[in-house]
């Protein structure tokens, strides 16, 4: 019967049981669930504090201020995304999936695909709540538009292009994590080098003196840029526009799924 | 009848004493490249880090050139990098700048006054115009010149009566502040290079607050009456970043019943501004005004150490201390490898033969401790002391103004970062035996130890939960790498991104040591009492 099916129907029906094979490993791990619960629920913790405890200060960027949790919920994100490779490896699953699934880039397409799915739909809910949790709470500490500020909808344009950017930023940490996670194996060695790229970028802006090189470290740091989509005022004073930012992050995230899907091809598993 | 003998292995008992077992340990570490080069990725990013910030930030050195300043002392609110700053007599950078009232004094003699009141323009936090250290008083100097010695008897806006002297000596006197109904009599006498400071209520019953040498002393000095004020920071904080506005405040003081003894030649007085004079509040000038002995001295700046980072008055001169900030970047590399050290020995099995080995399981984890924690304390060593020599070797080719320190105060981040990293490692390394699995006990590290530390410094948090973290956290222990004193008796902003941290380095590394030993006495237990 297969004889039967096209070159075309076959490679399809080939993905579709690529796709379903790492669903089922993904679904059936107990860890999976708690980890996603966790992004939703550590995002909406820390931007809720972060909202309760916001003062009135001139020109407060409240959508920002209302999704800082996002950055929190990202490093739930980095364990998820990097333990969907690297238990693989630690546990031998690996040679048994590869065995299996000969066509080793498929097996990385078939992870990032469900991976950024998943992490998609939890950032979405999360991003969701940290958006309503601001408009419930910031004006009670007098955020009002009395006060000059607008409640905040996703009717407002900017107010969108920040919430829904934000879940697609926390898609993107998760697929750099995967290309990292890919090439180095090790989860404690991918997590520490993730985290590393993350956080170095803001702590040498904070203190570098030079305003040149501040504009161009924050320009390619994948947090410092990716985080611009969340800017709903002052934006045309950042180094980058938001989705230009956004674009940076993405750039990482493809370069680090080449060389994941490099290192996956052509060394021994 | 056959004699039965039970079999006895000609192989010599193994000796399998503490030493051996370190000795196994440091084996297993040594010879898995991947841990190794982990640390030498550790070294190479914080000393990497620290030669990239000292090359980036001399790039916008001129600044003080183009605007036909450069020479000349850095004033208040300058954040010009490359002016010259003023050294007092210990080799510190001193801020010199107040109004003075003086006579010379040839030889010994005193001189006594009352001051009845302290004021202050613009309105300030404390009282109308007034910061906690307006000060005014009375002063004895060797010369006019800025960052000469001295020692002076003082009322403060909200400090009480204080005697300083050297720009960091600082006795408290007399508390309360200054008015007409409670009035302050103060007076130094000179002795030779000896002088000393008393204060009094009611210009009849004194008390001695302090008695220093001033080394080198000449027989002519200058003394009589200051005023100076400093600025002060109002700050504003929030998610994502804090605003800091200096402003300039101004002390005027009210002295009479001013008396003289010895040998003062001049009959006049002479008010002079030490320093060029401060601007910054529109209509107000230093200066002084006399009238049937009263005595109404105005004068703005500081007489103080000077105190590195924006807005501070050693603006734009970092200590190479700074350039350590690539040490958390480090850290994280020391904290994979010291949690792997542990959690690599689960995921191969490998936990099994070590423990049959070597039943004593305390032992192996002591042991384990011991290695993980000297290689980190070399790994921070060698990373620290590269970065301040080739820091230092930057600066210089690239004429960055580096701080003025001496060579033992360079010492001490170098040694602290070193002991950071050690028990940043041997806390990994408990969290590991805890959590047994790689990827939880590396981010439970990481967020616990290293998290804290970036949402104070890059002050993602507002200050105030940015100064908790960095008490009670792992992270209170980077105080380790604080290279400037941090002085109580001037006002500046110390945040944790000039180099200044709100615990003392030795309370800090009590603080990581305290999380350190609660977390081995738990993953020593642990360890007793699961199976492997």
């Amino acid at each position: 019967m297969n004889l039967a099916l096209s070159a075309g129907q076959r490679s399809h029906r080939a993905w579709a049981e690529t796709i379903h094979a790492e669903w089922t490993k993904l679904r059936t791990l107990a860890s999976t669930g708690w980890l996603l619960a966790g992004v939703v629920a550590l995002t909406m913790a820390v931007s809720a504090a972060a909202v309760a405890a916001a003062a009135g200060a001139p020109g407060l960027d409240l959508a920002k201020l209302s999704l800082t949790g996002i950055q929190a919920g990202q490093a739930v994100v980095v364990i998820l995304a990097v333990q969907a490779i690297s238990n693989e490896y630690s546990t031998g699953m690996i040679r048994v999936t590869l065995t299996a699934m000969p066509r080793r880039l498929s097996v990385l397409a078939a992870k990032a695909a469900l991976v950024g799915g998943l992490v998609l739909a939890a950032g979405a809910v999360a991003a969701l709540a940290s958006v309503l949790a601001g408009r419930l709470i910031l004006p009670g500490h007098g955020f009002t538009p009395a006060n000059g500020y607008q409640l905040l909808s996703l009717g407002d344009g900017p107010v969108l292009r920040a919430a829904c950017g934000s879940v697609l930023y926390l898609a993107l940490i998760a697929l750099l994590s995967l290309g990292i996670a890919t090439a180095v194996r090790e989860s404690a060695a991918a997590i520490g080098v993730v985290l590393a790229l993350l956080y170095v970028f803001p702590i040498v802006t904070s203190v570098i003196t030079n305003q040149h090189w501040q504009w161009h470290l924050e320009q390619i740091g994948p947090m410092t840029a990716g985080l611009y989509i969340q800017a709903t005022v002052g934006v045309h004073a950042l180094p980058l526009a938001p989705w230009q930012g956004l674009g940076v992050l993405a750039l990482w995230a493809a370069g680090s799924l080449i060389l994941g899907g490099l290192v996956l091809r052509f060394r021994d598993a | 009848m056959t004699v039965i003998t039970t079999y006895r292995s000609p192989v010599q008992d193994g000796r399998d004493g503490f030493g051996q077992l370190v000795h196994a340990e440091w084996t297993k570490f040594r010879t898995v490249r991947g841990w190794v080069i982990g640390m030498i990725i550790a070294i190479v990013v914080i000393a990497g880090l620290g030669v990239f910030l000292v090359f980036a930030s001399t790039a916008n050195v001129s600044c003080g050139a183009s605007s036909g300043t450069s020479s000349g002392p850095v004033q208040h609110g300058s954040a010009c990098p490359g002016a010259a700053l003023t050294l007092g007599p210990g080799g510190e950078p001193v801020t010199d700048s107040f109004y003075f009232v003086r006579q010379p004094l040839a030889g010994n003699g005193s001189i006594t006054v009352r001051v009845t009141s302290l004021t202050g323009l613009p309105p300030g936090p404390v009282q109308p115009g007034l910061v906690p250290w307006s000060k005014a008083g009375i002063l004895i100097k060797q010369d006019l010149s800025q960052g000469s010695a001295y020692a002076a008897m003082m009322v403060t806006g909200g400090n009480g009566v204080r005697m300083q002297w050297n720009y960091t000596g600082d006795t408290p006197g007399l508390t309360g502040a200054v008015s007409a109904a409670s009035p302050r009599w103060l007076r130094l006498t000179r002795d030779g290079d000896t002088i000393t400071g008393y204060d009094s209520t009611d210009g009849a019953h004194w008390t001695r607050v302090g008695t220093v040498h001033l080394a080198g002393l000449p027989p002519t000095v200058q003394a009589g009456l200051f005023a100076t004020s400093t600025q002060y920071f109002p700050i504003s904080t929030g998610f994502g970043g804090s605003n800091v506005n200096d402003v300039q405040t101004a002390a005027t003081a009210v002295f009479d019943h001013v008396s003289r003894s010895g040998a003062w030649p001049a009959s006049t007085w002479t008010g002079d501004n030490i320093g060029p004079p401060t601007e910054g509040i529109e209509g107000v000038a230093e200066g002084y005004h006399q009238a049937v002995g009263r005595f109404t001295v105005t004068g703005m700046g500081d007489i103080a150490p000077a105190i590195p980072g924006p807005g501070n008055s050693g603006a734009g001169h970092n200590p190479i201390g700074f350039y350590l900030v690539g040490t958390f970047a480090g850290l994280i590399a020391v904290i994979v490898v010291a949690t792997m050290f542990m959690t690599a020995e689960y995921r191969r099995g490998l936990i099994r033969t070590t423990l049959a080995a070597s039943p004593g399981r305390s032992r192996v984890l002591a042991a384990k401790a011991i290695v993980i924690g000297s290689a980190a304390f070399a790994t921070g060593l060698a990373a620290a002391a590269a970065t301040v020599i080739f820091g230092t070797w930057e600066a210089h080719a690239s004429g960055y103004p580096l701080w003025p320190q001496p060579w033992s105060a360079e010492l001490s981040p170098i040694i602290g970062t070193a002991v950071l990293a050690a028990g940043v490692a041997v806390l990994a390394l408990a969290v590991g035996t805890m959590v047994r699995r790689s990827a939880a006990a590396v981010v439970i590290a990481i967020v616990t130890i290293v998290i804290p530390y970036f949402l104070a410094y890059a002050s993602a948090v507002p200050a105030g939960i940015g100064t908790w973290l960095l008490r009670v956290t792992p992270a209170a222990a980077f105080a380790l790498q604080q290279s400037t004193p941090r002085y109580q008796q001037v006002q500046a902003y110390y945040r944790p991104m000039d180099g200044f941290y709100p615990l003392a380095p030795w309370a800090g590394l009590a603080v990581l040591c305290g999380w350190t030993a609660l977390a081995l006495a738990a993953a020593a237990y642990l360890l007793r009492r699961r199976d492997a």
